[in-house]
């Protein structure tokens, strides 16, 4: 009996739930017609409703160690998971069509889909090592065939190799540097690497190298300067409905995940790593603005545009406290948001054998649509941190903890590089509005997408007038999951 | 504090005009034009109408805030909803609303595409103005700071003339430029403070070097926007792309956000690096009085040449605010308020001749007297309220400033009165030009005079301009016990 109270099952019981449905998906999807393949997906539609469900009705304000002390559960693995399921639910939501217009609505990629998101959900509540390096593997494995899911089609094939390759060679570097972090404390769990980098004398050479290494991977998946490379190309290979998925919800699992290592077993090493950090999120802030201004293709410009988001979040993230955590979460639950958004307007906007990736192909859209403008309007001006939208306080609060621990020069490197990225987000609005249309073919949405999206585009604004509530949330999860 | 309110006038104020943009927006198609512009003229007009209660219970004799209204908004950075106005700020809120009734009326028949939008980005913008000069919160305010660009950035945008897209993204990238950096002074103020009330930030003791980082974060916020030279060069393009009531928004609100700013947070949060550098700005005060006023001499186009003349008139207000006496400061606030009417009439002057020959250069013109006399007697006066004749509101503010002037220093005085002359120059020069003579071509004898529509949108503002010339006291009064407190509190080191 002592020994299944150690178990906790329940810490994990949304993750056994989408283990349990993506398995169930994956028979009943054998036995459903091609013409009913709408039966797989309201099904992984409905788990992620139950998901959130059991994980609201499981929500807790301690933390619980399960599986001896495998996963950890505690708000803020609540909060992150919930934010993930609706995350890949809205992808769902927007790419109905886009899928089906291109032979991408299958059982497959929706089990895939799930088994992703499984992945992502380990990130968040692994408490170990070899957990936490389990579920990014998880989660990259699925998304690389997930790229590469239009068969016929070359540079998905391309964009997938590429993301296999490095991906590999980032997983690679993770997992050296946390066998030289084991060599050093004698532990794969975090709390005992914790106490064992607080309690060392020496200047432990090792460690520091090993955080090299760990640093290095996490930057990989962070999508941050100079381990960036893989990003456009894999965003503009993939199929649109693919980079959403890439490019939101495992975002915020990579932000975990870079929490639980780098704070929750290394905080004792925190000198070390914040050099680092601002190195990366100085590149990536410049870099990534600078170099998106000469992109033509919407999916690459979006694609440096969230390399120098990461970079912004480094910067909340850096300041090694618990505000800056709490800014860094809310800065990239708020860029998902956005950029699920801006995604979903590009699906939006295409239809069979028609991309509608270039920039060019959003002129004229406020005569096209004037409401469909609007949305994209608030998505450019929350990715650019304007108010009244989400991303200025994103902005706002990374740039006020950073502030507070004194980094101001930092914090004047982030504005000026933030006027740069106006520059170009501006640009889509001057095509939007000042520009007349290239195209003219009617805008035709589902009833749900036009539900979901313009929620969350309007969402935007909602929560860029009164954020109070998200900016609590945040803190709350940080504060009762003991970071420091 | 004034008497017990009820009514939170000044979110009537804010809110009033941007539930009608909205409601215009919703209820507008481009169809049903007609439609669109009732609604947006009768939000104008109710957002004027509940400021009228701002000017009737404002009580002169107390420099504190009033009207105020204060909430929880995010407490975990101690920031509030927290409104109220003062001696300086009230009559900029009048004015803002006055205004958006005279620019909805203006575009009435002229603007033909997308209607609603144009209204309703009007209207949004005249809110987020009305915010502008009444937060208390030093995040309050850089949120509608910042927000006003995006309808502005439309407006220019999408009905402005052949260059507006360059004008709309140089106006943006300018202003957002100098604004960024604000934010940064903004947050070093609440990590020092540990608040966001603009009122607190007045007590918080500062050294000299953390006053100077701050007094150059924010000058260049409010310098680019007034604007001041050399920061000045968005304006012209702004001004000549942008349509008629853009322009006069920009002209008579958007510039005053600028100055406006000097008075509520540079003056009295760093008044020690303030009188430092208190040199500099008048140097640069000067050079936008005389060296811009020679450059609208030699303007061709019409727009521009008022341009120029608004960041010359402009270059008063901040000469004003730094000789730091009562007489230059409530003498740049008159400026302020009479250059809110004159240019935006001497802008609404220039539309109705655009709205007929679809030109603006004053080449084109000539002898339109004889086709528009009516017409030719309103901008009579009002170029000869830019040009600051007494009588007129123009006079009020200049004459304030000059006296201020003398009084610090004669060739201070002497420099700034060359304007008079330069003014006159360039403003009647043009008015030569454009109106007197025999008829120059077909197109200005084909000119028809002044519709009723036109005639009293134009007397309107002559009544305005009038008034305030000759009898400034209500407005001198409603100002002075601000000013005074103001002046104390600039006078008190930090150190």
């Amino acid at each position: 009996m002592a020994m299944l109270a150690q178990l906790h099952y329940w810490a994990a019981l949304p993750e056994i739930v989408i283990l349990a449905a993506a398995s169930l998906i994956l028979l009943i999807d054998l036995f459903v017609p091609d013409d009913r393949r709408h039966v797989s997906y309201w099904l992984t539609q409905l788990t992620l409703l139950v998901a959130i469900c059991v994980t609201l009705t499981t929500l807790r304000l301690d933390s619980i160690k399960g599986y001896n002390g495998m996963v950890i559960d505690d708000m803020l693995a609540d909060f992150l998971r919930i934010a993930c399921f609706i995350a890949v639910s809205l992808m769902l939501f927007y790419s109905r069509s886009y899928m089906i217009a291109r032979g991408l609505f299958r059982g497959d990629v929706f089990v895939l889909t799930l088994f992703a998101l499984l992945g992502m959900q380990v990130m968040i509540t692994g408490n170990n090592f070899l957990t936490l390096y389990l579920g990014l593997e998880l989660m990259s494995l699925s998304l690389y065939a997930l790229v590469a899911a239009q068969r016929d089609h070359p540079r998905g094939a391309e964009a997938a190799m590429k993301y296999f390759v490095l991906g590999a060679l980032a997983s690679g570097m993770l997992l050296y540097g946390l066998s030289m972090i084991y060599g050093t404390t004698g532990s794969l769990d975090l709390d005992t690497v914790a106490r064992a980098i607080y309690a060392r004398h020496d200047s432990a050479l090792l460690l520091t190298f090993g955080l090299v290494f760990v640093v290095s991977g996490l930057a990989f998946k962070l999508a941050v300067v100079p381990y960036h490379m893989w990003v456009p190309d894999v965003y503009d290979g993939a199929p649109t409905s693919m980079t959403v998925l890439i490019g939101t919800a495992p975002k915020i699992a990579a932000f975990a995940m870079t929490l639980r290592i780098l704070s929750g077993a290394m905080q004792g090493a925190a000198f070390d790593w914040q050099g680092m950090l601002i190195v990366l999120c100085v590149l990536s802030m410049v870099l990534g603005n600078l170099i998106a201004i000469a992109q033509s293709n919407l999916k690459r410009m979006l694609a440096y545009s969230t390399i120098a988001n990461m970079g912004y979040m480094l910067l909340g993230f850096l300041t090694a406290n618990r505000y800056g955590f709490s800014a860094a979460m809310f800065y990239t639950i708020a860029y998902a948001l956005t950029s699920l958004a801006s995604f979903g307007m590009i699906m939006l906007l295409s239809r069979e054998g028609f991309e509608s990736d270039r920039l060019d192909d959003f002129k004229g859209l406020n005569q096209r649509s004037p409401w469909w403008a609007f949305i994209m309007l608030l998505v450019m001006f929350s990715l650019a941190g304007l108010p009244p939208t989400l991303g200025f306080y994103a902005k706002f609060m990374v740039i006020e903890s950073a502030i507070n621990e004194g980094f101001v020069w930092l914090a004047v490197v982030a504005v000026v590089t933030s006027l740069i990225g106006a520059f170009y987000y501006l640009r889509v609005v001057k095509l939007m509005y000042f520009d007349e249309p290239a195209e003219t073919a009617p805008i035709v949405v589902r009833g749900d997408t036009w539900v979901a999206l313009s929620a969350n585009g309007l969402l935007l604004l909602v929560l860029g007038i009164l954020p109070q509530q998200l900016i609590g949330l945040c803190a709350i999860a940080l504060t009762q999951s003991n970071f420091p | 504090m004034g008497a017990p309110l009820t009514t939170p006038y000044l979110s009537l104020a804010i809110w009033v005009p941007i539930a009608a943009g909205v409601a215009v927006l919703g209820v507008g198609r481009d169809r049903d034009a007609g439609l669109a512009r009732w609604i947006a003229l009768i939000g104008a007009v109710a957002g004027f109408v509940v400021t009228i209660p701002l000017y009737l219970y404002f009580d002169t004799s107390t420099s504190a805030m009033q009207f105020v209204e204060y909430a929880d908004w995010i407490p975990r950075f101690d920031i509030h909803y927290h409104l109220g106005v003062d001696g300086i700020s009230v009559l900029f809120v009048l004015l803002n609303s006055f205004i958006t009734v005279l620019v909805v009326w203006a575009g009435w028949e002229v603007i033909t595409v997308r209607v609603a939008q144009y209204m309703a980005a009007f209207l949004i913008m005249s809110g987020l103005m009305n915010a502008v000069f009444a937060a208390l919160d030093g995040i309050l305010f850089y949120l509608v700071f910042e927000a006003m660009l995006i309808p502005m950035y439309l407006i220019i945008g999408v009905w402005g003339g052949p260059n507006r897209v360059y004008a709309a993204l140089k106006f943006f990238l300018y202003t957002l430029l100098g604004s960024l950096l604000m934010l940064v002074a903004l947050i070093y103020l609440y990590s020092v403070s540990e608040s966001f009330e603009i009122l607190e930030w007045y007590k918080v003791p500062l050294e000299m070097r953390t006053q100077i980082l701050l007094w150059i974060a924010f000058f260049l916020a409010f310098a680019v926007k007034v604007p001041m030279w050399p920061v000045h060069t968005w304006l012209p393009d702004a001004h000549v792309e942008a349509p008629t009531g853009g322009s006069v928004v920009l002209a008579a609100i958007t510039l005053k956000i600028g100055a406006y700013g000097f008075v509520r947070f540079i003056l009295p949060i760093l008044p020690d690096a303030s009188r430092y550098l208190s040199g500099f700005v008048i140097t640069l005060s000067l050079i936008a009085v005389i060296y811009i006023g020679f450059v609208a001499l030699v303007q061709a186009d019409m727009k521009k040449l008022i341009a120029y003349s608004s960041i010359s008139h402009m270059g008063f207000v901040t000469l004003g605010f730094f000789l730091f006496s009562q007489l230059g400061i409530e003498g740049a606030l008159a400026q302020m308020l009479s250059h809110g009417f004159v240019s935006a009439a001497m802008f609404l002057c220039v539309g109705v001749m655009y709205d007929r020959m679809h030109t603006r250069l004053i080449a084109d013109y000539g002898g339109v007297v004889n086709t528009m006399p009516k017409f030719a007697a309103f901008m009579m006066l009002f170029a000869m309220a830019n040009a600051g004749l007494p009588g007129t509101s123009g006079f009020v503010g200049e004459f304030l400033v000059i006296l201020a002037s003398v009084k610090a220093n004669f060739w201070l005085g002497f420099a700034a009165a060359i304007t008079l002359i330069l003014g006159a120059a360039y403003t009647l020069w043009m008015y030569k030009r454009v109106i007197f003579g025999e008829v120059a071509n077909e197109n200005v004898a084909k000119m028809k005079d002044i519709g009723s529509r036109e005639f009293w949108l134009l007397g309107v503002v002559a009544l305005a301009v009038l008034v305030m010339g000759v009898w400034p006291k209500p407005v001198i009064d409603v100002m002075h016990a601000s000013v005074a407190d103001l002046l104390t509190i600039v006078s008190r080191s930090k150190l």
